[in-house]
């Protein structure tokens, strides 16, 4: 497997469903070909996020078993992570494990106002919001009227 | 005395001493949704401490990194403004705190993903979004307790002419600084005068200004709040776990 492709397929530790690569928090993956030294460049969700030892621990794990054992993962914070990098399919995704994806970013640095939800179970838009903060520093947690049922929100960044 | 090596000090102490208070809350806020939210907000201090910090010490070179700069130094070498070391007293005491930082650190945040250190704008690019949350939590707090019942109006009026004159030391003029803190004043008062009308709250007059803390000259509560902080890394010097 290509460095690009093993990486890629890293988990996130914390939202099980999406790749590293879905969330965009995968910035580049370099392959230096006479030494076959691989550079990984990820960039945090949150400063704070404290899954990020593990994810540099999982692709550097994730590399060695595709035959890549020379591997770095570098950090970098900007351009800073916006949840707009988060790709269709990993939306997609979030939202059939019961977690609301984030709304477009209007404007950088402004955090967007949240008008009305869609409770990714049933889809009813008679939805509230329960904490501002949720299990993680990236979501917040909502109860759908409708259904009763309480979900994560992944939060506009 | 005032390169980038101590302007980013001062910034990652202004985080890690924040950062270090609001973790107190957690297990003892007022309800299960604001023991996360302070948790949260906590993590988000101490995210940008480290980077600060870490920075820091790459700029003077002297071979500390971040946990020799957090667990190593003394109370007289911190640099961080007296307002984040205040005890955090009631929750009305701690939202008006977290709101007059967040009003600072969304500006501060702000200007310096601009500035011409390349790191430090990358630092700032990704923390004034965070702060603009911080800013947010805060506002709804003393919005909700201002505009609330006698005694909580009460008590987030009393908190505010608590801590407000802890807000002047914040804007002390730095013209040599990748973002001089004087420039930030005018904006921060922006913020923080329409929070309070809307919460229904009185903005204190400016008058005795207390200051010492980019000097190393603080409270003494910073004193108990490092040796917490402190003591498992001083009886176990490169402790991990």
């Amino acid at each position: 497997m290509n460095p690009r492709e093993a990486a890629a397929a890293v988990v996130d530790p914390e939202i099980r469903v999406l790749t590293i690569d879905e969330l965009g928090i995968l910035r580049s993956v370099d392959e230096d070909p006479s030494t076959g030294r691989v550079v990984v460049t990820i960039t945090p969700t949150y400063t704070g996020c404290p899954a990020m030892d593990v994810i540099r621990a999982d692709i550097r794990r994730a590399l060695t078993a595709a035959g890549h054992p020379d591997a770095e993962v570098r950090t970098v914070h900007s351009p800073a992570w916006s949840t707009d990098w988060i790709s269709e399919s990993g939306r997609a995704k979030l939202a059939a494990a019961g977690i609301a994806p984030p709304q477009p970013v209007r404007r950088p640095g402004v955090v967007p106002l949240t008008l009305t939800l869609r409770c990714p179970r049933c889809g009813s838009p008679e939805t509230e919001q329960l904490s501002r903060f949720g299990s993680t520093a990236c979501k917040a947690l909502w109860r759908c009227r409708s259904c009763s049922e309480p979900f994560d929100h992944l939060k506009a960044l | 005395m005032n390169g980038p090596f101590e302007f980013t000090l001062r910034l990652g102490d202004d985080a890690l001493i924040a950062a270090q208070r609001l973790a107190e809350w957690t297990t003892r806020a007022p309800e299960m949704e604001e023991d996360i939210a302070l948790a949260n907000i906590a993590l988000d201090q101490l995210g940008a401490a480290r980077l600060l910090l870490t920075y820091a010490g790459e700029l003077e070179g002297a071979g500390r990194d971040e946990d020799a700069l957090a667990y190593l130094r003394d109370d007289r070498e911190f640099r961080n403004c007296l307002l984040v070391e205040l005890p955090n007293d009631d929750f009305a005491v701690t939202m008006a705190k977290l709101l007059l930082l967040s009003a600072y650190q969304l500006p501060l945040y702000t200007a310096l993903a601009e500035c011409a250190d390349e790191r430090l704008a990358a630092i700032g690019s990704k923390t004034r979004k965070e702060s603009a949350y911080h800013l947010d939590h805060a506002a709804l707090w003393v919005k909700r307790l201002g505009d609330g019942t006698e005694e909580s109006h009460r008590r987030m009026q009393a908190a505010v002419e608590q801590v407000w004159p802890y807000a002047a030391e914040l804007f002390a003029p730095d013209p040599g600084a990748p973002v001089d803190p004087a420039a930030l004043r005018a904006e921060f008062d922006a913020t923080v005068t329409a929070v309070l009308a809307e919460a229904t709250l009185t903005r204190p007059e400016s008058g005795w200004a207390p200051a010492g803390g980019r000097d190393g000259v603080h409270t003494e509560h910073l004193s108990y709040l490092l040796a917490e902080m402190q003591v498992l890394h001083r009886a176990h010097p490169g402790a991990k776990w």
